[in-house]
């Protein structure tokens, strides 16, 4: 590096330093914490590059960006969990070295992670206690009395003696936040805190985080959905590619800025639905059971039908069943109960396809396609390269011993060409490559196989907008070929906007089967909690 | 606000990911790693067992190179770790941490025995080799499958149970050597017990073993490599999801995988009984079993790597045997230290340490930023405090040097004083000692 990169590198501090001593000392005062310049690398990968970003005392700050931008990165750092290649953080006013999310707790940081952390079996008032033990005695009564303390100023809902096990996500995630509260964070931070939440669980969220706001708490927010970011924050900062990009008042902006500001460039955010023609039966499935290796009932008597030439979107919060519901038809679940009934639209021939093996499905004939949900862990092999995870579907074809690579390695490089995978070539490994990419070699690979009925569960998760706007054009355009697609959502917006039908699933059980073009969104969310347990019922009660 | 202990200094360094480096600066590295850890061995040489670096390198040349019958020791050692460690090879690269190499081995071995015992006496030789080899495949393969259903069916640990079963391999040999041995000795011979049976000399009586080597080394490759099976092996061992998901059967998979491992290793048994001792004992493999694993790792399963691997691990075996120690325990403090010093290069390949910055450029920045008054700051202080104390601590050390220096001089000279003292006195030649007194007086001066 030259002297006058290193010249440039360290003015932008000064500059900022100097415009904060303008501001006068009201302003510096209200600044709870503050990044200059801070970068991380991860080998060649440029994860926060040069970002400065002011966090003032008693606002929600939201953290824009796609996927990929170095928003979890950035937070990480401020946390104490990756330690900045450069740059420096300042709290108070003051520089400070964070080496540790126990030095994070010092500086009365906290974070809520996107995955919670949180011991199972443990109750609620015991997890919130762990790891900070002041005098080293343990009073749980105490430690209970102030955790409802804490939860009646912010108007949580919160039973300190429920196990962990038990608990809802939504529930989960109030756990979470009270622990970072009792040791008394001011800073909290939350990684897409959204994501896991039913519409009405986001707004009781959002009304606990004003209350803390309006306390004089900081509040960073770390999320890809405008509209949530236009409805709560104060503030937001975008980042792209790593890439610091501005700081705007959310009073002054609308969804279409902060896009352009998040993409780079400006995109239309429509999805072209056609009306479904030529609709018939293609996948009955009826009266599926299907129970867990410890005995817990993860399907309930589902039964539909996926039609060809539609989308059928399931809904529901995570881990209702919808993994499973895919694996069974999949052949990779075993089943109590059941029929799944596939209708070859050539012979018109029903098959059952129930204990079954993808083999022997592949076997009769049924092109049956799947994205499942991990990519890497199932639908690809991370250490291989692009053409070798091409051949995981063909490789058998043939008598001989040895594997064909010719045929693989043009498939590699049309699905390369047509949905412009950013790669080094066809033989770089594929967990090199960037989510969106992943997964566009995933889908150009199911979808190169010509199915009749394609299965997508959560194809667009960790997607930029552009890709996640490619794979939906990509069903769309199955659809249309007379394709009976099913699609796992978790943004009911997309699924409100792709799906001609939707499907409601919750705990194992389906709770409606709805049209796409006639719901609401709050209706949906209606159905996604529908059987969830009597507390949540009881809890809304208490509320009204 | 609330009172803030006062931060603590950058860690001194922290470890982040390495982009990927070009295959040219990888192979420099290693390669300059063997030679460092060669020349940090020979100087521990020096202080353990008083034999200089360059004699010690120098040694272990000639202990493996030296005469042509210590080159074809080094090939028959060679090809037979090499042996071991392909078999282990599709083993680990499906993820099945087959550690019962050394017993799989050994069975391979014991079942040729068998057939040596028994039919040496009843059936032409030809076919007892016949025999021998089929057997000693059977009962390697044999001794690697039953971990791997166990594996396959009940999800046992294979760690467990394929060390357990070396055990037992050892136990059976010991029994069978006391049951054909009648005279108490319990040291099995050819001649004498196992009917003389030797596989074919081919001119040389490793030549057989060496070319089973090659050829195994280059049916590996293209195993692993480029058929069917290596492929779904390799799919099993990334991810057992992906593998159902493809609809591999996962369970089959791991049998045949094992199957095969097994029988490689009943080979190498085949040829260390019937054609290089022509005998078995419970130390006939001599943990070369274990020996593999590391040989297999290193060479990250490529069987072309392995070659290298194993060839290093032989020529420091072979080399440092030739120092003739009465200490057995250096050769394998070498072998450690030098395989320590190659996965420490490993792991500088994926990894960089960044050490903490110099902060005197920054410190001045901070300085004109958060202290434009003359009062400094905490952390500037203790930046000059430690700053002092370093200069400080280099003029320590410049001063003790320079005392040092001065001291060797002021030594070196009365040495060679005394020295020269010493040789008069054995001349004792008058005249000559007075020049000498002279010749001091000038060097004195000077």
């Amino acid at each position: 590096m030259s002297d006058t990169d290193k010249a440039e590198k360290i003015s932008p501090p000064c500059l900022s330093f100097l415009t904060n001593q303008n501001g006068g000392k009201t302003v510096e005062n209200n600044v709870a914490l503050e990044l200059r310049n801070v970068c991380k690398y991860f080998g060649e990968v440029i994860a926060n590059k040069n970002v400065d970003l002011t966090v003032r005392k008693g606002e929600i700050l939201a953290i824009l960006g796609e996927n990929g931008s170095g928003k979890t990165t950035l937070m990480n750092m401020i946390s104490g969990i990756y330690f900045p290649d450069e740059g420096e953080i300042i709290i108070d006013g003051e520089p400070v070295v964070i080496r540790s999310p126990k030095d994070a707790f010092r500086y009365k940081i906290g974070m809520i992670h996107q995955h919670f952390k949180l011991v199972d079996v443990f109750s609620a008032g015991e997890n919130i206690v762990l790891g900070n033990s002041e005098d080293g005695k343990f009073r749980m009564k105490e430690v209970n009395a102030r955790v409802m303390e804490i939860a009646e100023k912010y108007g949580f809902h919160v039973d300190v003696k429920k196990k962990i096990y038990e608990m809802s996500v939504s529930e989960k995630q109030t756990v979470e936040i009270i622990k970072v509260l009792y040791r008394g964070a001011d800073i909290l931070i939350l990684d897409e805190p959204t994501a896991v939440l039913t519409p009405q669980e986001t707004e009781r969220l959002f009304a606990v985080l004003r209350r803390m706001r309006d306390d004089g708490k900081s509040i960073i927010i770390i999320t890809h959905k405008l509209h949530e970011v236009l409805s709560l924050s104060d503030r937001v900062s975008v980042l792209r590619k790593g890439e610091y990009i501005a700081t705007v008042e959310t009073a002054n902006t609308t969804e279409s800025e902060l896009t352009e500001m998040m993409v780079g460039k400006k995109i239309s955010l429509n999805i072209d639905r056609s009306e479904p023609k030529d609709v018939q039966e293609r996948l009955v499935v009826s009266a599926l059971n299907c129970n867990t290796r410890e005995g817990v009932k993860v399907l309930d008597n589902v039964s539909f039908t996926a039609r060809a030439g539609e989308i059928l979107g399931i809904a529901g919060i995570a881990g209702s069943g919808q993994r499973e519901l895919l694996e069974a038809i999949a052949g990779l679940q075993h089943l109590e109960s059941g029929e799944i009934i596939y209708h070859d639209p050539k012979t018109g021939e029903a098959v059952n396809l129930r204990d079954k093996t993808p083999l022997q499905i592949r076997e009769l004939g049924v092109r049956l396609s799947f994205v499942p949900e991990d990519r890497l862990g199932m639908g690809l092999v991370g250490n291989m390269d692009i053409v070798d995870n091409m051949m995981l579907r063909s490789y058998r074809k043939g008598k001989s011993a040895f594997l064909d690579r010719k045929n693989p390695q043009d498939l590699a490089d049309r699905i390369i060409e047509e949905l412009e995978v950013v790669t080094p070539g066809s033989h770089t490994p594929v967990r090199r490559l960037s989510g969106g990419n992943v997964q566009k070699v995933l889908v150009g690979r199911e979808i190169s196989l010509a199915p009749t009925v394609l299965m997508a569960a959560y194809p667009v998760r960790g997607l930029d907008i552009n890709s996640s706007y490619t794979i939906y054009n990509l069903l769309n355009s199955q659809k249309e070929n007379g394709v009976a697609v099913i699609f796992v959502g978790e943004d009911l917006d997309v699924l409100l906007e792709l799906c001609d039908r939707i499907l409601v699933i919750g705990g194992g059980k389906i709770t409606g089967i709805v049209d796409a073009r006639t719901i609401t969104k709050e209706e949906v969310g209606l159905l996604m909690t529908k059987t969830s347990s009597m507390n949540e019922e009881k809890e809304a009660e208490d509320h009204a | 606000m609330h009172k803030i202990e006062r931060p603590m200094r950058d860690p001194l360094f922290h470890i982040s990911k390495r982009d990927d480096m070009s295959w040219k600066k990888r192979f420099l590295l290693r390669g300059g790693v063997i030679l460092f850890s060669f020349l940090f061995t020979g100087i521990l040489s020096w202080i353990l067992i008083g034999v200089d670096p360059f004699t010690f390198i120098g040694k272990l040349f000639e202990g493996t190179f030296g005469t042509s019958r210590r080159i074809w020791l080094l090939l028959r050692n060679l090809a037979i770790l090499l042996c071991i460690a392909l078999a282990l090879a599709p083993a680990f690269k499906m993820r099945f941490w087959n550690i019962g190499a050394e017993g799989q081995v050994l069975m391979g071995g014991l079942a040729t025995a068998i057939c040596m015992y028994y039919l040496g006496d009843k059936l032409p030789e030809p076919v007892v080799w016949l025999f021998m080899v089929v057997a000693g495949i059977l009962a390697g393969a044999l001794w690697a499958v039953i971990p791997a259903i166990c594996k396959a069916y009940w999800n046992t640990n294979e760690t467990l149970f394929t060390l357990m079963m070396n055990y037992v391999a050892i136990q059976l040999v010991s029994f069978f050597t006391n049951v054909w041995v009648k005279d108490g000795s319990g040291v099995l011979k050819n001649a004498t017990h196992l009917n003389g049976i030797k596989l074919p000399e081919l001119g040389n009586p490793y030549l057989l073993t060496l070319l089973v080597a090659v050829l195994l080394t280059v049916g590996m490759f293209i195993y692993l490599k480029y058929s069917k099976h290596g492929y779904e092996l390799s799919v099993v061992g990334e991810s057992e999801n992906t593998a159902r998901y493809i609809g591999i059967n996962v369970k089959k998979v791991i049998i045949r995988t094992m199957a095969l491992s097994g029988a490689i290793c009943g080979i190498t048994g085949v040829l260390l009984v019937g054609a290089i001792n022509g005998s078995v004992t419970t130390a006939t493999v001599g943990g070369q079993g274990f020996t593999g694993i590391i040989v297999s790792w290193l060479g990250k399963f490529n069987p072309g790597f392995m070659v290298l691997t194993s060839f290093l691990v032989i020529f420091l075996d072979r080399g440092t045997g030739q120092l003739n120690l009465t200490n057995n325990a250096f050769p394998a403090i070498v072998t450690g230290i030098v395989i320590f010093f190659i996965i420490g290069c490993e792991f500088f390949i994926s990894y960089r340490l960044k050490f903490r910055k110099k902060k005197k450029q920054e410190g001045e920045v901070l300085q004109t930023e958060d202290a434009p008054a003359a009062e400094q700051t905490e952390e500037a202080k203790e930046r000059n405090l430690l700053q002092k104390i370093g200069d400080g601590a280099k003029n320590c050390v410049l001063t003790a040097a320079r005392g040092v220096k001065k001291g060797a001089l002021f030594i070196g000279n009365q040495t060679a004083k005394a020295f020269r003292k010493g040789k008069d006195l054995f001349k004792k030649k008058p005249k000559e000692k007075a020049e000498e007194t002279q010749t001091e007086k000038e060097e004195e001066d000077v």
